[in-house]
């Protein structure tokens, strides 16, 4: 009888799993898989089922540039946001720990902006800035901002969408170590802050930083309002444009996207995995 | 409670440790006073246990030492140079923490030698060392483990290790056993003790425990709200606490209700005079007292006319421990050779007896129980 009741919430969550993981593959699988239909013809009576939208990819004007620029973009973006948070955050933990709140709202401040009220508000901002510095010496630095081959504004603007999610995923890598004590121990075996941070603290937030720079590259390679209201032409705003005369190209590169995407979080996590040592025996 | 029976002291000569000095520290955090003008000093090779109760500024006192806290005034020196304002990483101090302080990232022996790495040793050299020191703290072959496969004694040894990489002339310790437990604790004090007085470093050692202080100590400086109540041996701490704190603090203290005299030096307690050892705190002169006498300092003899009762009876080995109520109510303990307690059956009225020397006072409180 004991056997019998036990067996039973066993059974019973595993068709539970088994439901809610296959009704999850279903809502995810079936887009992916109808868009993929759609890539290769599968279904339009109108043409024979090819790669050819795959192999476009390879030869189509405009790609490679908007990817390069987007990726330039992320890149800068991640050095930003590391550059803002990991200095605030450490200080937080290290010196001033009641601001943590403030820090915390500041950063999760721009989950509740819209990317396309950020991107209206910005075109404002720029449209009265040119107005007012048009005849003076900050002028070259608002067109610097906007240059075409590297938008440093978008650059701020995907700093800000980034913030909640590295503030996440720092919080997350800092809450798993005592910061403070390695810092001290650190210190105590004649560490200088800037070894404290590069030899001790960094490596030790690993894990936190390969997930928040995979974010932010996520994040930047995806966004498209802010881009299009600014009129710059990153790879998410490429593949809209390029949807219109070649519809089967444009999902086909969101496809190997987001299947590159993928491939960088499998990376990612098994990266943070193979350098974690294994639990005392 | 007993001193420690593991090592001679002071330490012997021709020790490689510094002087350590503290000169009149102060350190406030908002309304909190941490420290309230800290003047000690630690002798070269010497082993100071800083004991009191949470917030007594102990760590306060410490981390000033590792450069990680700074005075709102005062000086710390080092072998008589004020370091005060020196960065932490040019203290030239070792420490281990209370919590596991180990580079996660790191291996032991790596952990070992980051110090060494920090401060330019070659490589080979560095490995040398650090396996040298994972010997001498009895981890010869856990040099390739990282810290998440040591227990917590075994990562307290690296700790230690990494703290004496360097040879630091002075090795501060902050309550590095209190997370172990209790077995663990008592072999890796022994062990710290061992190091310590074969290196002969100076080491400043903060614990809340009374029983590692004496056990571990050279002296013990006994602290409370930021200041010093006493600095001395773990035995006259024991057998002359200078203040009522001390003797409450350090081991059992018993109450008994007893009257000042007139001229504030004779106390009568349980029948009988006894001159009074300091004076009582707040300089009240006559009236009732409390006269503070160690378990193991009353004698205790069977007597139908006797003033008090005992109650209960733990036996402890060689002593057995007697609960005793005075007619008055209150509560005592006394510790006795075992043979003799065996001849006092419970409910038995009994006598106590105080010792010949002078006795410590304090302010009377009403209690029940005193011990």
């Amino acid at each position: 009888m004991a056997l019998l009741t036990a067996s039973r919430p066993h059974r019973g969550s595993r068709l539970g799993r088994t439901v809610s993981l296959s009704v999850a593959g279903v809502y995810f699988l079936v887009p992916l898989l109808c868009a993929l239909a759609f890539t290769v013809g599968i279904g339009d009576a109108r043409q024979t089922p090819s790669l050819g939208a795959y192999a476009a990819i390879f030869t189509t004007d405009g790609l490679a540039q908007s990817l390069g620029l987007s990726l330039v973009l992320a890149g800068a973006t991640i050095v930003l946001v590391f550059g803002l948070l990991l200095p605030a955050l450490l200080t937080v933990r290290l010196a001033a720990p009641r601001a943590k709140a403030v820090v915390a709202v500041v950063c999760m401040l721009p989950l509740v902006v819209p990317a396309v009220a950020l991107g209206a508000g910005i075109t404002t901002v720029l449209r009265w800035a040119t107005d007012w510095l048009y005849d003076s010496p900050g002028f070259p630095l608002l067109a610097a901002l906007q240059e075409p081959g590297f938008p440093v504004i978008l650059v701020l603007a995907y700093t800000l969408m980034a913030l909640p999610l590295a503030y996440t995923t720092l919080e997350a890598g800092l809450n798993a170590i005592d910061v403070k004590v390695l810092v001290e121990a650190a210190r105590s075996c004649r560490a200088s802050w800037f070894r404290t941070l590069f030899l001790v603290v960094l490596p030790n937030l690993r894990e936190a930083l390969l997930n928040t720079a995979f974010l932010t590259i996520a994040l930047v390679i995806g966004e498209y309002a802010v881009s299009a209201l600014l009129g710059f032409q990153p790879f998410a705003v490429w593949t809209v444009a390029i949807s219109g005369s070649h519809a089967q190209l444009s999902v086909a590169v969101s496809l190997a996207g987001l299947i590159g995407t993928w491939l960088i979080l499998l990376a990612v996590a098994k990266s943070g995995r193979s350098k974690a040592p294994k639990e005392k025996p | 409670m007993t001193a420690s029976t593991l090592a001679p002291r002071p330490v012997s000569a021709g020790t490689a440790g510094a002087t350590l000095e503290f000169r009149g520290l102060r350190r406030s955090f908002g309304a909190t006073t941490a420290l309230d003008g800290l003047d000690l000093s630690l002798e070269p090779g010497e082993l100071l246990a800083l004991l009191g109760p949470s917030g007594c500024g102990k760590t306060t006192a410490l981390r000033m030492v590792a450069g990680f806290e700074t005075p709102d005034a005062g000086h710390v020196l080092l072998d008589g140079a004020d370091v005060t304002a020196t960065p932490a990483h040019r203290r030239d101090v070792g420490m281990v923490f209370q919590s596991y302080s180990l580079f996660p990232h790191l291996s032991a022996a790596d952990n070992v030698a980051f110090g060494m790495r920090m401060r330019g040793v070659p490589a080979a050299r560095r490995r040398d060392r650090a396996q040298e020191l994972l010997e001498l703290v009895g981890l010869p072959t856990h040099g390739g483990r990282y810290p998440r496969q040591l227990s917590g004694g075994q990562q307290q040894r690296v700790a230690l290790a990494r703290a004496l990489a360097l040879e630091p002339r002075v090795l501060l310790l902050d309550e590095p056993l209190s997370a172990l437990d209790a077995k663990v604790r008592q072999s890796l004090r022994e062990e710290i003790r061992r190091l310590q007085l074969e290196l002969g470093i100076t080491t400043l050692f903060v614990t809340h425990d009374q029983e590692e202080a004496l056990s571990m100590a050279d002296r013990v400086a006994v602290m409370r709200d930021g200041r010093l109540e006493q600095c001395a041996t773990p035995e006259e701490l024991y057998n002359s606490p200078a203040t009522p704190f001390v003797a409450g603090f350090v081991g059992t203290m018993n109450r008994l209700p007893g009257t000042l005299g007139a001229d504030g030096a004779r106390v009568e307690v349980l029948g009988t005079g006894r001159p009074v050892h300091g004076s009582l705190p707040g300089g009240r002169r006559t009236g009732a007292v409390d006269v503070l006498i160690r378990p193991e300092a009353l004698s205790v003899g069977a007597d139908p006319n006797g003033t008090a009762l005992l109650v209960a009876s733990s036996f402890l080995g060689a002593t057995t421990r007697l609960t005793i109520r005075l007619d008055g109510g209150r509560t005592v303990l006394a510790d006795v050779p075992s043979a003799g307690a065996s001849t006092l059956p419970l409910g038995a009225r009994v006598r106590l007896g105080l010792p010949e020397r002078p006795v410590l006072i304090d302010q009377a409180r009403n209690e029940e129980t005193s011990a």
